[in-house]
């Protein structure tokens, strides 16, 4: 740990997160280093979006270690943690966007709130911002409730890079999404990551998304990631699981308890 | 199930609940405080609170106070006392009515629509955007609606005493026969600083409660749309419940010597 150009820009170790008697994780080991992409993969209900709450700060892990930039950040007090998010920015998986406020005042939301911009100027960067995102600036004025549900993902992109955040966080970005508009979001992620130098931290379980974005991919199952390498060896990780997964298959180790009535 | 056990968990239920609220009062002020604050949002809550209840706490206040008159008239006609209408009219609005009557409006129409909307913004993740923003929801969404509903229930329910009185004085004049001179004179006869004040202070802490109890409903509420609507009904009794609690209380702290 004192060779910082080899420090991960998030380092998550032995991170543990139960709900009740039900675990969730079970000790992640996970890092995320300067401008690359990681995705996670893994089924429904295996705890991908908790892991991302845990890094985000929305839920809080009873044991393990996250650190960001070197800096532990589990144990934050409301204001530092509010600092912390200040290099972040995060897509959620249905955009989230606020409905009582109009399209760019969503997109300009951190420039107002956090850099204090003044309205105009700050309605200049969203209009900006929406066009890195392919959106004309007569949709600045629409209220989210206008908008598509692809539209919102593109809307929600733009409010994540606005104040070109060192870190970016994807929930699921395609899911729901028509496969061309999908291929769109999954294009418009992988160019403003690549733009902004971003590291970026992504979960969803659609392999399209995957090899598109990801440098690097981990694959989470049973509160553990069982597989982690690069993107161009998903295909030979000799690894059943993955294999199972980046198929589709039913038959494999990862059983699903499928009752029929 | 042991009947005693039952009424145990039911009032541990209720402990934990009291702390949960106490929690999320202390720090909504502790926050709030604190600042950044938000002028925009805290003049849209006071707007939405002040300005659009106006015509149902009017319409509230100007029928009871109509309805006062009357039912004063012929109740102490029974031992001609007829003559206290105008006292008993303004009395009661400015110590009772005025602020019962529009904490408990308001909190059907603002306090729903608070857990409504802060509800909607947990289980669609809008919170969660919040924080990721680096913006606190305490500061951002319940301070401002916490203080709006503060400051401006005393001036609805200046209004409400204004009108209700006024009620009461057109049911006076046209239908009781009072002269409208006299009228006047009898409503200011006996009234005090201290019973006007006493309402305001009460529509203040309504005010608090009403917005306090809508955000905390929407802030802990879970499971969708129905979710959603379970606050909404919650948010609505428990306010109601605790504005009539703290009625009696303070009513007892400014007049019981
Ligand atoms: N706030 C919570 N309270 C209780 N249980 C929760 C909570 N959040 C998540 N869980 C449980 O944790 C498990 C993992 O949920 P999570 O949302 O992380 O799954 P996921 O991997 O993101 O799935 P999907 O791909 O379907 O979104 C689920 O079984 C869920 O029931
Ligand atoms: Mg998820």
């Amino acid at each position: 740990m004192t060779e910082p150009a080899s420090q991960p820009k998030i380092r998550i170790r032995d991170l543990h997160k139960s709900f009740g008697a039900k675990r969730v994780l079970a000790g992640v080991d996970l890092d995320i280093n300067d401008a690359e992409s990681v995705v996670v993969i893994g089924g429904s209900g295996t705890g991908k979006s908790v892991l991302l709450k845990c890094v985000l700060g929305i839920l809080q892990p009873e044991r393990g270690s996250i650190q960001i930039d070197g800096r532990e950040v589990t144990n934050l007090s409301r204001g530092e943690r509010q600092k912390v998010m200040q290099q972040f920015g995060m897509l959620f998986q249905g955009a989230a966007l606020f409905d009582s406020l109009p399209v760019w005042e969503n997109v300009a939301f951190g420039l107002l709130q956090v850099d204090r911009l003044g309205r105009d100027e700050a309605k200049q960067r969203a209009i900006e911002t929406l066009a890195r995102v392919g959106l004309g600036p007569e949709v600045a004025e629409l209220s989210p409730a206008e908008l598509s549900g692809g539209m919102q993902k593109r809307v929600g992109l733009a409010r994540a890079i606005a104040r070109r955040p060192e870190i970016l966080c994807f929930d699921e970005p395609t899911t729901g999404l028509d496969p061309i508009t999908a291929d769109v979001i999954n294009e418009l992620i992988a160019h403003s990551v690549r733009e902004l130098g971003a590291s970026a931290l992504s979960i969803t379980h659609d392999m399209a998304s995957v090899r598109k974005i990801a440098d690097r991919v981990a694959m989470l199952y049973q509160g553990k990631i069982i597989w982690d390498g690069p993107v161009k060896e998903i295909d030979r990780s000799g690894n059943p699981y993955v294999d199972q997964f980046i198929h589709g298959r039913a038959e494999g180790p990862i059983q699903q308890t499928v009752k029929v009535a | 199930m042991n009947p005693l056990a039952a009424l145990g968990r039911l009032f541990l239920d209720f402990l934990a609940a009291v702390g949960d609220l106490s929690l999320f009062a202390g720090q909504t002020i502790i926050q709030g405080l604190r600042g950044p604050y938000y002028p925009r949002a805290i003049l849209r809550q006071m707007v939405d609170i002040g300005y659009y209840s106006l015509p149902v706490v009017g319409l509230t206040a100007i029928f009871t106070g109509m309805v006062l008159a009357l039912q004063s008239h012929t109740g102490f006609a029974r031992f001609e006392a007829q003559s206290a209408v105008a006292t008993i009219v303004v009395l009661s609005m400015t110590r009772e009515l005025g602020p019962v009557l529009a904490g408990l409006m308001v909190a059907g129409r603002v306090g729903a629509s608070m857990a409504a909307e802060i509800g909607t913004m947990r289980v669609t993740e809008q919170i969660d955007a919040l924080t990721t923003l680096s913006t606190d929801p305490y500061k951002y969404l319940v301070w401002p609606r916490v203080i709006a509903g503060l400051l401006m229930l005393p001036l609805l329910v200046l209004v409400a005493d204004i009108i209700g009185v006024f009620g009461g004085y057109l049911v006076g004049i046209y239908k009781l026969g009072f002269s409208a001179p006299d009228y006047l004179r009898r409503t200011f006869e006996y009234l005090e600083t201290e019973d006007v004040v006493s309402g305001l202070v009460k529509a203040a802490v309504f005010g608090f409660i009403v917005a306090l109890m809508g955000c905390y409903q929407g802030y802990y509420s879970r499971g969708g749309a129905q979710g959603v609507g379970a606050a909404t009904t919650k948010a609505v009794v428990s306010a109601s419940i605790m504005i009539l609690t703290a009625n009696y209380i303070i009513t007892e702290l400014f007049f019981s010597q």
